[in-house]
C-alpha cells in the first residue's frame, strides 16, 4: 500500500500515533458511557497535536494541547455532569437512518481514499530536508499574523468576543421578577 | 521518510469517523464532539500541505490557528445551547429536539 516506504524514526512514530488516533475515534464511536466517549476525544485531541509536530507546526501543537485537551475537553465533561452524568447510549433502534449513514460515510470515504490513493494525482514529493529549516516557528507565526493577516486577526477577536457574551447569555438564567 | 498521502489518509479516516458519529450519535454533546473531529482532520489536512505541498509557507499554519480559533467559539456556543435546551426541555437526545421540525 505505501510502496517504498523507507523505515526511519519519524515514519514509527507517525504509524504509532495514527494507531493511537483511530483507536481514540472508534472507542468515540463504541464507547457505551458518553463521559467515556469525552475522554476518548481528548486521546485524540492529544494525538492530533503529535501530528502537528511531525507537521513541524511546533506553536499549534501547544495550541492544540492548551485549547482542545485542556479547555474543550473540560468543558464538554462539565456540559456532560450537569446535564445527566450517568445516561447511557440508547441502543440504536433499527431503522433506514443509521443504514443510510454508514453507507454514506463509507462511500464518501471508499472517494476520498480512492482520490488519494489510486486516482494516480501526484502529490508533491515530501523533501528531506525541512522547508522551515533553521526557523522560528513561533516567530515566523507572529510576524505573519501582525503583518500580512492583521484584519482577520482582529475580525477573529471580535468573532471570540461576541460568541463568549453570546454564550453566557444563552446560558444565563432569566430572572423571574 | 514521510508522505503527503500518510497524511491525507489519516485525515480521512478521521474525517469519516466524525462524520458517522454525528450522523448516528444521539447525545448532543457527542455529536457537537464529533464535529470537532472532523475539524481536527481537515486541520491535518491544511498543516500537511503547508509543509508539504509544492510551496510550503506559513500560511497553513496560519489558517489552522483561524479555524481553532472558531472552533472554540463554535463549541462554546453550542455548548451554551445545549444548557438552555437542557433546562427547557429535560433532554439531551437530538432526537426530542423535534420544536422545528417540519
Amino acid at each position: 500500500m505505501f510502496s517504498g516506504l523507507v523505515i526511519t524514526g519519524q515514519t514509527v512514530a507517525f504509524f504509532l500515533i495514527a494507531l493511537f488516533l483511530i483507536a481514540c475515534g472508534v472507542m468515540l464511536l463504541s464507547m457505551k458511557k458518553v463521559i467515556y466517549m469525552a475522554i476518548s476525544i481528548g486521546g485524540v485531541f492529544i494525538g492530533a497535536a503529535a501530528v502537528y509536530i511531525l507537521l513541524e507546526a511546533d506553536f499549534l501543537a501547544f495550541a492544540q494541547v492548551l485549547v482542545y485537551a485542556g479547555a474543550i475537553t473540560i468543558m464538554l465533561l462539565f456540559a456532560i455532569m450537569l446535564t445527566k452524568h450517568d445516561e447511557l447510549e440508547r441502543p440504536a433502534v433499527i431503522t433506514a437512518h443509521p443504514v443510510w449513514s454508514v453507507l454514506g460515510t463509507a462511500g464518501l470515504g471508499l472517494i476520498v481514499l480512492w482520490v488519494v490513493k489510486f486516482s494516480g494525482i501526484k502529490w508533491p514529493q515530501a523533501t528531506a530536508d525541512s522547508p522551515f529549516q533553521g526557523q522560528d516557528n513561533v516567530k515566523m507565526i507572529g510576524e505573519s499574523l501582525f503583518s500580512q493577516y492583521v484584519i482577520p486577526f482582529e475580525l477573529v477577536s471580535v468573532v471570540l468576543i461576541v460568541a463568549l457574551v453570546g454564550a453566557i447569555t444563552l446560558a444565563n438564567k432569566e430572572e423571574k421578577n | 521518510m514521510l508522505s503527503v498521502e500518510q497524511f491525507l489518509t489519516l485525515g480521512a479516516i478521521l474525517f469519516c469517523i466524525g462524520l458517522f458519529g454525528a450522523l448516528t450519535k444521539r447525545n448532543i454533546i457527542i455529536v457537537l464532539v464529533s464535529v470537532e473531529l472532523m475539524l481536527t482532520a481537515v486541520n491535518i489536512n491544511l498543516l500537511t500541505f503547508a509543509r508539504f505541498g509544492l510551496t510550503p509557507s506559513i500560511n497553513g499554519q496560519i489558517f489552522t490557528l483561524f479555524v481553532m480559533t472558531i472552533a472554540a467559539a463554535e463549541v462554546a456556543v453550542g455548548l451554551a445551547i445545549l444548557i438552555a435546551l437542557y433546562r427547557n426541555r429535560n433532554t439531551s437526545d437530538v432526537r426530542d429536539q423535534d420544536l422545528m421540525k417540519w
